[in-house]
């Protein structure tokens, strides 16, 4: 069950868009948050559905997987729609009881839950088709001006990649220390809430413990390998714009000039 | 009084880009009494194996039967399967979330539903029977060293007092008196209480010194099913699918090659030495 769990995840592929330079990538999501908020008729969410669709098509990532990612936005969907939905003062369309539906409510729900799921799906196509490890050194050498602000950019970056790096084993190991206990005749399952809470402890305990071991040792294996932080590192890979980063970045201003003027209609 | 795999499919994350076919048609009888070895590559399917015979892992497809009920079935307690077949899983220490010990070693029976006096007297026996001593119980289990908390571990699942132990990899990281330590254990819970081992390990010295009957796993399907003498006499395939027969059996087999009369199937050192000892003194006759 926990397996399903999508963000977050790479999900390897041969496409154009998994071999962008991630800096180009960062760029072209922020954009398209951007362009999302920016949007406020049809013509405009046409705009955006076509670009979010020709790139999905293009990361060659199955759809129903990246779907998948949606699940963790149910809940939050749900109370978007009810609270626009029956919130926005304007025209009433339906009354019934106490409630009623405004034609704005009813507007800015669909919106508000297209803007929800386009965001996810977008910026699922990103950890999708980056690595954690590129994706925090296009990060570091975006934000590397910061670093006159004395902003600890590599610093935050490394410790990204790190967080990143152990959801999936923080996962696996949750995993294994469940079943551990099931073994012993633990019962994570019935019960009322009190109950539930108190059966968590048996896995949450080992769970912390495993985590700071884990920490542990990497620390002591970094120190060991004479890390100290990024002044004076140099990278085995460095990054490089090639000719499609560039077309690409055409393509998005490009992209990105058309939502702003498809506003005026 | 057993329990019989019929065909057991298990495909992990079905569907999917990172799909594995993990059990391929395995089908098994394993009776009461028997003590067990089961041995196979890292991802052969073992460590998945086991997972099914406790029913913590439901099969894709196919059926498991303990003492014939089949324990897919919905109406089957599946809780109270948990507390006949006791499962040690790899690094068991690492379940261990007690302020003591001895409170942790209460963990299993009272999930069985035992009182508290029940369920102190059964971690008492356990934790006896596995050698921990008593001066360690009413610590925290933290600060035990590696093979202590080891004990104190498959003391939890003992002291549910299972009808059949499955223990993963139980030697996994212990020295050599540590492993001979906890694989000796094991052996005197299946010799004394007559209960049914399955041990899992990729040391073919421990299996072939302790076990009776051997399971060889090979990407998902049994390979070899038979006696540590009948397996190891099949040594080379077991090289080629990167697993190796115990040092002594190719001791033999070179001393045979070399024109000495000496056992073959020899799998431990005191029945190798027995039949070097043999030939020799044929041979000065």
């Amino acid at each position: 069950m926990l397996r399903d769990i999508t963000i977050g995840q790479y999900y390897p592929a041969e496409s154009v868009i998994h071999k962008l330079d991630p800096r180009t990538k960062l760029m072209a999501t922020l954009v398209y948050i951007l362009s999302l908020f920016l949007f406020r008729n049809v013509a405009g969410f046409a705009a955006v559905t076509f670009w979010l669709l020709l790139v999905i098509r293009m990361s060659k990532v199955p759809f129903g997987y990246m779907v998948k990612g949606l699940k963790a936005i149910v809940i939050i969907l749900v109370i978007t729609v009810v609270f626009n939905l029956f919130l926005t003062p304007g025209e009433t369309l339906i009354s019934f009881w106490k409630l009623r539906i405004t034609e704005e409510g009813l507007r800015n729900a669909v919106f508000m839950t297209v803007r929800l799921i386009y965001l996810i799906l977008g910026s699922s196509i990103l950890t999708l088709t980056t690595t954690p490890n590129q994706l925090t050194d296009g990060l570091e050498k975006s934000l590397k001006p910061l670093n006159k602000i004395h902003v600890p950019v590599h610093e935050i970056a490394m410790m990204m990649s790190i967080a990143l790096r152990f959801i999936p084993i923080l996962i696996e190991e949750t995993d294994k220390i469940m079943k551990a206990q099931l073994a012993r005749g633990a019962d994570f399952e019935s019960g009322n809430l009190v109950k539930k809470a108190k059966a968590m402890v048996p896995l949450l305990v080992p769970l912390f413990i495993s985590a700071f071991r884990r920490a542990n040792d990497l620390a002591l294996a970094m120190e060991a390998r004479c890390y100290h932080g990024g002044e004076g590192r140099t990278k085995m890979k460095p990054l490089k714009y090639k000719r499609v980063d560039f077309i690409v970045y055409l393509a998005v201003a490009g992209y990105f000039a058309a939502v702003i003027l498809l506003r005026r209609f | 009084m057993s329990i019989i795999l019929d065909k057991v499919n298990y495909v992990y994350s079905e569907k999917t880009a990172y799909e594995i076919h993990a059990l391929k048609d395995v089908s098994l009888k394993i009776s009461d009494g028997e003590f067990i070895g089961i041995i196979g590559h890292t991802g052969s399917g073992k460590s998945t194996l086991i997972q099914h015979l406790n029913g913590l892992v439901r099969a894709s497809s196919g059926g498991i039967y303990y003492n014939g009920e089949d324990i897919g079935d919905d109406d089957f307690n599946r809780k109270e399967l948990r507390s006949k077949v006791g499962l040690v899983f790899q690094y068991p220490e690492h379940q261990l979330f007690e302020t003591t010990v001895f409170a942790d070693v209460c963990f299993g029976p009272k999930n069985q539903g035992h009182s508290r006096k029940q369920s102190e007297l059964k971690a008492f026996t356990a934790l006896r029977s596995v050698g921990l001593p008593e001066d360690y119980w009413y610590r925290s289990p933290f600060e035990l060293s590696g093979g202590q908390k080891r004990r104190a571990a498959i003391a939890g699942v003992l002291a549910m007092e299972p009808e059949v132990l499955i223990l993963d990899e139980p030697t996994a990281g212990l020295d050599p008196k540590g492993r001979d330590e906890i694989l000796g254990l094991v052996a005197g819970l299946h010799k004394e209480r007559r209960m049914t081992v399955i041990l899992v390990s990729h040391s073919m010295e421990d299996v072939a010194k302790y076990v009776g009957r051997l399971i060889v796993m090979n990407r998902g399907s049994v390979m070899y099913d038979g006696t540590p003498a009948e397996v190891f006499a099949h040594y080379q395939e077991l090289e080629a699918v990167g697993l190796a027969a115990p040092q002594v059996t190719y001791l033999m087999h070179e001393l045979r090659g070399r024109g000495i009369p000496a056992n073959g199937t020899a799998t431990t050192l005191e029945e190798a030495k027995q039949s070097i000892l043999q030939a020799f003194s044929e041979k000065c006759r």
